[in-house]
């Protein structure tokens, strides 16, 4: 599947929500922990080998569950192969628990979630769409899903 | 670079709902001709595919950091994603008609995660704000407490199917994130606070997030990042 790569290195030297050297496992048998320099930017993680300036990779954090392995481990597996996991060791609890809340924060579905929660919310209690003012009621990524899946606007003449 | 391709292109087909989906064509990357593919949009990812039916995309354009553009071109509805970074690609496409066109344009503008993180910022503050004010008195959740996960997450009438990890979900411990210099904020004020930044297309090689401490006034960056679109449709009305 291609991706614009450069565009994607570019994003990894954007200001990020963390980062730190963690010792990083990959999924596979055999694969051993290495030293890497892991950054969280918006929805992606990237790992670089230490000191150098392009990511070795990078992992699109949607549709992911993140877990506690051990008192200073978490892993990351993707729903499509759940029982492929990314290992992360961290130098301390507290470390752990901190690149856990990042990451689970860190998919763009999760914020939609919260938007839908707090639009939900506002106008349960004030009865009006905090959306309105800023004339954004109609975007399709706002909507409130009624467990039906949503339709997706396409405005393309068939 | 290695990218999680399997677990992305499965993003492209699970059942997580779109944001927008329909045929464009896309001008391929060597050759001039444009190519008529089926595209996928889902939060900050841009996907397409060769046929609506196909299983697979062919690609993904991540948005990130993007700027969406009406292009001079011989070819009708046309418009092009672009990038900040050196050498980036252009991306050409062209919609089938005048409303599918501003209707993409729209939708990709708004598609970047710190547009997204804006928005939940600002009506999480607004909710915060009514807790307050009505002083904890509904149902023992004032202020920060409506926020705890044990509250949020178990609201019947909001559906959160999406193949998420429910296991992760409930870990989420949501602190104040007033603390991240949105607290001073009141609608439409600039006392004290910088101007917002300078969308990205007229900047240089940077592609700093705007989205910084200090700049929170939503509705001043609500009003930037739809100003490109309304520029865009402007300039489209005048060159009519």
């Amino acid at each position: 599947m291609r991706f614009n790569e450069k565009e994607l290195v570019s994003l990894s030297r954007q200001p990020s929500e963390r980062a730190a050297e963690l010792g990083m496992r990959g999924p596979k048998k055999g694969d051993v922990v290495k030293k890497r320099l892991v950054k969280l930017v918006v929805n992606f993680l990237f790992y670089f080998k230490t000191d150098e300036e392009e990511p070795l990779g990078a992992l699109l954090l949607e549709q992911c569950r993140v877990e506690r392995e051990d008192s200073q481990v978490f892993s990351i597996a993707f729903l499509d192969e759940a029982e492929r996991k990314y290992l992360f060791e961290c130098d301390s609890e507290e470390q752990c628990v901190e690149w856990i809340d990042s990451i689970i924060k860190a998919s763009y579905e999760f914020m939609r979630k919260n938007l839908i929660f707090y639009r939900t919310e506002i106008h349960r209690l004030t009865g009006k769409d905090p959306l309105e003012q800023y004339g954004i009621l109609d975007e399709t990524r706002f909507q409130v899903s009624n467990g039906l899946p949503l339709m997706p606007k396409d405005t393309s003449s068939m | 670079m290695k990218l999680n391709e399997r677990s992305v292109a499965h993003y492209a087909t699970c059942d997580s709902p779109p944001d927008k989906t329909g045929y464009l064509f896309k001008k391929g990357e060597r050759n001039t001709a444009y190519h008529r593919r089926w595209f996928v949009l889902k939060g900050n990812m841009l996907f397409y595919f060769e046929e609506r039916e196909s299983r697979e995309p062919i690609g993904v354009i991540v948005l990130e950091g993007c700027t969406v553009e009406l292009c001079e071109s011989a070819e009708e509805f046309a418009f092009a994603i672009k990038f900040d970074c050196a050498k980036a690609r252009v991306y050409k496409m062209a919609a089938e008609n005048q409303a599918a066109m501003e209707s993409w344009v729209k939708a990709l503008s708004r598609a970047s995660f710190d547009y997204m993180r804006l928005v939940v910022k600002e009506l999480e503050r607004q909710l915060e704000e009514i807790q307050e004010a009505a002083g904890g008195g509904c149902g023992g959740a004032g202020g920060l407490q409506g926020k705890e996960n044990g509250v949020a997450w178990t609201k019947p009438a909001i559906s959160l199917a999406n193949g998420f990890g429910e296991g992760a979900s409930s870990y989420v411990p949501w602190e104040g994130n007033a603390d991240s210099g949105n607290g001073s904020v009141s609608g439409g004020s600039v006392d004290g606070m910088r101007p917002p930044p300078v969308p990205p297309r007229r900047r240089g090689a940077s592609l700093e997030s705007p989205v910084s401490p200090g700049t929170g006034c939503f509705s001043k960056l609500h009003d930037w990042y739809g100003k490109e679109v309304e520029e865009l449709r402007v300039e489209w009305l005048q060159s009519q």
